[in-house]
């Protein structure tokens, strides 16, 4: 390939099994197990105690009424946190709003990045310093991305007010954050800022994993560039896109830094997410247990897309590479 | 018939510029808002949103230079990013060690549990985390919020580490052992020398997210003189919300290591987010 050396790498190396070590004397074997036991021990505790436990002491703590005080929940009360997020108009509402967060993601956000990695797949004066650029908002910690944009969108000597000033809308450029109509697009566009360079990179390392030769021989069967794309390019970049929608998916159901810097949840919840209701109830007002039922159902919702998604999705990847391999031979 | 197709070309290449350029500046222009505008006083900001600062205003920067609330956050942020990578990368590469080249009953097993763990969302720890710390003692403490996060940091780092020492040929650990190595010689000085880009891709992968972790750091520590880069940011815009000056100054200041160090580890963190997310 002739841009090899700005091609970012996907390592796959081959899944070869080491074969077991031949059997020795029976002496080894004692210190063979002390071996496996002294290298996997750190991370096993580190594990069990900081990731298993929280999330098992979560599920038991969500059945409980507790405002964090005298060491263990005591207070039994079976499913009654998770009757009352049923009926509960914010976390409905947190529904809602992620719901909507992952439509405009798919629908705008990754087309947008999958659009700007093929124009930089292309012959084109200053590419890699495009990408380089495309790249930086990711760089960047949500909390500055937010900070920053507070001040973009801020109501006085903000800059979205004034370039809005320039096109005649002199009322809507300084409520984008306050008006519990715009909230949820300023907050979307704020994400599409800062997390399209990290879908722009996946999609061009998938493209250069697809042989040239495969466009080109496309386009010598006469068929055009939108052609080539749509049924060339674009269903051999598919186990890339599943992942990347996976992963945007995943981030959206889980989203907090930003909207906690930007908005707090507000105005009026109107752009709040799970993550957010639950910090609320957990640790301003004290109800952990119900801040606890909030944060499985958020588990939950992340578990069962994962796992239904790598299931029925995913899994199709595995006969596509079969499929490329074979038209590669 | 080759000019008018010299001249579509053209027309094709004079729109593909002006998409990229449009889009470069969306990302450039709040940068530059923020970095003009710390050079910038109050009233400026108001009057002159756009343009380049007249007179230039430098004592936003040079007075956020001086202030420890500056440099305190820099300094805990950097000490907490180095020894979680410490943690979680040492730890890491012993399993992914035993799991690469080893066979044991329950590895599959094992591994399939860290494996998952990828999937936990972190706010869902948050809070037992929180009344699990407390208890131990550890608000408050740098090790309150280290140990968490090489915990959480675990699977991706095992992952990609006990797939590159599979690619590592079964013919060189035979031989260092035939040179009398014990595991552990061979895992500290053939398979972790060998490991070198996998280490630096999983290394800038954990600085990274150290860096940027905000929830954790805002639940464990009280304590100022604890505050972390992203906590520092937060708080001085709660401070100065009416010095909108002085907060682009503090904002723009506080990027700078984060893009010095994309400037240098570009390579590790792009070709690492690939692997990771592809591994994932």
């Amino acid at each position: 390939m002739s841009h090899s050396a700005d091609q970012v790498t996907v390592a796959r190396p081959s899944p070869r099994t080491v074969a077991p070590a031949p059997a020795r004397r029976p002496k080894r074997k004692g210190r063979r197990w002390l071996t496996i036991t002294l290298f996997l021990l750190p991370a096993l505790v580190l594990f069990g105690v900081l990731v298993l436990l929280p999330m098992l002491l979560a599920m038991y703590t969500s059945f409980f009424d507790w405002n964090g005080l005298g060491g263990r929940p005591t207070d039994f009360i079976g499913l009654e946190n998770f009757q009352r997020l049923l009926t509960d108009d914010i976390f409905l509402g947190d529904l809602r709003r992620g719901g909507l967060l992952i439509v405009l993601s798919l629908l705008i956000q990754l087309p947008l990045s999958l659009g700007i990695a093929m124009l930089l797949n292309q012959k084109l004066r200053g590419r890699a310093f495009y990408r380089l650029l495309f790249f930086v908002p990711y760089v960047l910690s949500e909390v500055i991305t937010g900070v920053l944009f507070t001040m973009v969108f801020s109501p006085n000597r903000g800059l979205a007010e004034h370039i809005f000033g320039w096109f005649g809308f002199d009322d809507v450029g300084s409520t984008w954050l306050s008006d519990p109509n715009t909230v949820m697009y300023s907050l979307f566009f704020v994400m599409t800022w800062k997390y399209f360079g990290f879908h722009m990179i996946l999609y061009l390392a998938g493209r250069q994993s697809i042989p040239n030769e495969l466009i080109e021989a496309a386009q010598v069967d006469g068929a055009g560039n939108w052609q080539a794309f749509r049924h060339v390019t674009l269903p051999l970049l598919g186990p890339t896109i599943r992942i990347s929608i996976f992963l945007a998916v995943i981030g959206t159901i889980q989203l907090f830094d930003l909207v906690w810097v930007l908005t707090g949840g507000g105005p009026l919840h109107a752009s709040e997410t799970l993550a957010v209701t639950m910090f609320n109830d957990g640790f301003r007002r004290s109800d952990i247990g119900y801040a606890s039922a909030t944060s499985i159902v958020m588990l939950l919702i992340s578990l069962v897309f994962a796992l239904g998604y790598q299931r029925f999705i995913m899994r199709r990847d595995i006969e596509g590479a079969i499929t490329v391999m074979q038209e590669k031979r | 018939m080759s000019g008018r197709q010299g001249v579509a070309a053209r027309a094709r290449g004079l729109v593909l510029h002006g998409v990229v350029f449009v889009i470069a500046a969306v990302i450039i222009v709040p940068i530059a808002f923020g970095v003009l505008g710390g050079f910038k006083d109050n009233g400026q900001l108001s009057n002159n949103p756009f343009g380049l600062p007249s007179p230039w205003v430098t004592s936003n920067y040079t007075d956020i230079l001086v202030a420890e609330e500056f440099w305190r956050p820099l300094f805990n942020s950097t000490l907490i990013a180095v020894a979680t990578t410490v943690v979680v990368v040492g730890v890491s590469a012993a399993a992914a060690y035993v799991f690469a080249r080893f066979a044991f009953r329950g590895r599959e097993f094992l591994f399939m549990l860290f494996t998952i763990g990828l999937m936990f969302p972190f706010a869902v720890a948050i809070l037992p985390l929180f009344i699990l710390l407390r208890t131990i003692g550890l608000l408050n403490n740098p090790l309150g919020v280290i140990l968490p996060q090489a915990a959480f940091g675990l699977p991706v780092t095992i992952i990609i580490l006990r797939s590159f020492f599979r690619t590592i040929p079964g013919e060189v650990e035979e031989a260092a052992i035939l040179d009398g190595c014990t595991p552990f010689g061979f895992f500290w000085r053939v398979l972790l020398p060998m490991a070198r880009p996998a280490i630096a891709t999983v290394s800038v992968l954990a600085i990274v997210a150290s860096w940027n972790n905000f929830m954790l750091p805002l639940v464990v520590f009280n304590d100022p003189s604890w505050w972390t880069v992203p906590i520092g940011v937060r708080q001085f815009q709660g401070q100065y919300s009416d010095d909108t000056a002085k907060v682009l100054a503090y904002v723009v200041l506080a990027m700078a290591p984060a893009l010095g160090f994309y400037a240098i580890a570009e390579r590790q963190l792009i070709g690492g987010l690939a692997t990771g997310a592809t591994k994932g």
